[in-house]
């Protein structure tokens, strides 16, 4: 298939960027999202101009390294879907693509397609771990954990931590992110015990790295390749709630 | 981060939003049920608002307005934080940003505010301080021997003028519209929402938003088609007869047939 594709090209942090149109005959319909563009970068080498730079790894949907916005959609069009996991059969002869890097203050762009994405390690280091020594594994089912809550913690855990959520928010909004790590760790015992100080820290890193606030538009919902749903933010709002109250009592009392 | 310790984070800005937003929810539809006395008989409202101005103690009366005050105050403060720091998160847009979730109601929410906002100010000068009309105080009506003040008439009489009727029900379908999000939003806000509820609420929002738009909007209708010829749902022909020719200082009494009186 043909295609034409406009991306967004930028030298440095330091400097504007703007699009870019490339013309690219014979791509495979079978060929990946990321492969069309290792192609297209190919054809730039070897041309001498400067490759399209674009951030990935592990290129089977789990690392979230692969950050892109495709056709005004956080990771393409196709839900539940990462940039390296789209393939080119979800695009018609023809078509033109446009392909800019994610958008928000937090998320400075480095380099064409490639966005620093330290503020969200801020987040993990305010509240996305426990304290507790855990050791070595420990026989399974020695913690017993109801299967809900264990449900409930396994899918806000299957956070990767690819900032579509941060993009798709016209308010540059962390929310579903920052509820994912809440909700995964504040679910289950072992990290219960820190649900007080984890929720206060992870909403005040995010807060201060720049995010925006939520308006509840579900954007973030939509985008996320791993189905992270809006529940994840009803309970960061509730336990950050609860432990206002409770900590401001302590601090009284 | 703001320096005052209400909107000091996101979240708590979100919760100061909702709360207040839940207050004045509640005064809405007290408000509305309030109003629809007036498809009663005139001495209804009129003992109603005798009520809530001589028999209330005024303490109370007052209590009520300074928290809708504050709520209001609040919840204006809270929103324009939010939208300065919401611009401020995304200072750059998408070539063509296609968004899937986010309802129009949702993305209009400051304007359909601001709107109302006018609409508060409005109303408050229309109906409360009473500054608009010269007549409106003195219409006057008898409840057992008290003189009091013909609230009736004064609806009626302030919906006859298209103008003012057309801008109410714009102002109310605008409520409306803020409403179909708003409620539903602020559960979410506060915690209390999933996905499974998350769709009722939505419905929910979007229902009593237009039972609110549907409870005032009637009010401004149904004077505005008495007052022109229309058939007297409302008391309109004598009310338009009594206070026609006006001379701008007497008090007017509006002779209601005998039908009216019970
Ligand atoms: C009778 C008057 C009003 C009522 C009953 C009302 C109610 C509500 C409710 C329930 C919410 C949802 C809160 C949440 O998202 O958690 C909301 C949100 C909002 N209101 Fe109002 N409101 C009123 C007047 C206003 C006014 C005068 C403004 C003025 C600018 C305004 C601006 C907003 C904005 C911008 C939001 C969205 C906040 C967000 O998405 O985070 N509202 N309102
Ligand atoms: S919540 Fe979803 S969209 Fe956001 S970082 Fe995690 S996986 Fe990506
Ligand atoms: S490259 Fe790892 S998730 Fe796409």
């Amino acid at each position: 298939m043909k295609l034409h594709l406009k991306i967004w090209r930028q030298k440095n942090a330091n400097n504007p960027g703007g699009f870019e149109g490339y013309d690219l005959d014979d791509v495979s319909e079978d060929s990946s999202f990321l492969e069309m563009l290792d192609i297209l970068n190919e054809q730039l080498v070897d041309k001498g101009q400067s490759p399209v730079a674009f951030d990935h790894d592990c290129r089977e949907g789990i690392c979230g390294m692969c950050s892109m916005m495709i056709n005004g959609h956080a990771h393409g069009p196709e839900k539940a879907t990462t940039a390296c996991q789209l393939h080119m059969r979800h695009f018609k002869d023809g078509d033109t693509i446009t392909i800019e890097p994610w958008r928000a203050k937090a998320f400075p762009v480095q380099k064409d397609l490639i966005v620093d994405r330290t503020a969200f390690d801020g987040i993990i280091q305010a509240g996305g771990f426990i304290t507790a020594r855990t050791g070595s594994a420990q026989d399974a089912n020695l913690t017993p954990i109801g299967k809900e809550v264990a449900d409930k913690a396994m899918d806000a855990a299957a956070c990767i931590g690819c900032g579509a959520c941060v993009a798709a928010c016209p308010n540059g909004s962390a929310m579903l992110f920052s509820g994912a790590k809440v909700t995964h760790l504040n679910s289950l015992p072992q990290g219960k015990a820190e649900r007080d100080r984890r929720v206060l820290s992870v909403v005040h890193a995010m807060d201060d790295a720049g995010f925006g606030n939520c308006t509840n538009y579900g954007e973030c919902q939509e985008a996320c390749p791993k189905e992270i749903k809006l529940d994840v933010i009803a309970k960061m709002n509730r336990d950050y709630a609860l432990a206002s109250v409770r900590s401001f009592f302590s601090k009284a009392g | 981060m703001s320096p005052i310790g209400l909107f000091r984070t996101s979240l708590a800005k979100k919760f100061v939003m909702a709360i207040t937003g839940l207050i004045l929810v509640g005064f809405v539809l007290g408000h509305m049920l309030g109003n629809l006395q007036v498809f009663g008989p005139p001495e209804a409202i009129n003992k109603y608002a005798y009520f809530l101005h001589h028999i209330l103690p005024w303490e109370v009366l007052w209590v009520v307005r300074i928290v809708l005050l504050v709520a209001v105050v609040l919840h204006i403060v809270s929103a324009v934080l939010l939208v300065i720091e919401n611009r401020k998160a995304r200072p750059e847009t998408y070539e063509d940003q296609q968004l899937i979730q986010a309802s129009f109601a949702a993305r209009t929410m400051k304007y359909s505010g601001l709107i109302v906002l006018a609409f508060i100010i409005f109303h408050l000068l229309h109906f409360t301080v009473q500054s608009i009309d010269p007549a409106f105080r003195n219409l006057r009506f008898d409840i057992d021997g008290k003189d009091s003040q013909d609230a009736y008439a004064m609806i009626v009489l302030g919906f006859s003028n298209v103008g003012v009727s057309a801008f109410y029900i714009l102002a109310m379908a605008l409520l409306c519209w803020h409403l179909s999000h708003g409620v539903s939003s602020m559960f979410q806000s506060l915690g209390f929402r999933n996905e499974i509820w998350r769709t009722r609420l939505n419905r929910f929002a979007l229902a009593f938003g237009l039972l609110i738009f549907a409870g005032f909007a009637i009010i401004p209708i149904t004077s505005l088609i008495s007052w022109y010829g229309g058939p007297d749902i409302v008391y309109a022909s004598e009310i338009r007869q009594a206070t026609e020719n006006w001379d701008g200082e007497t008090p007017i009494y509006v002779s209601y047939p005998e039908s009216a009186k019970h």
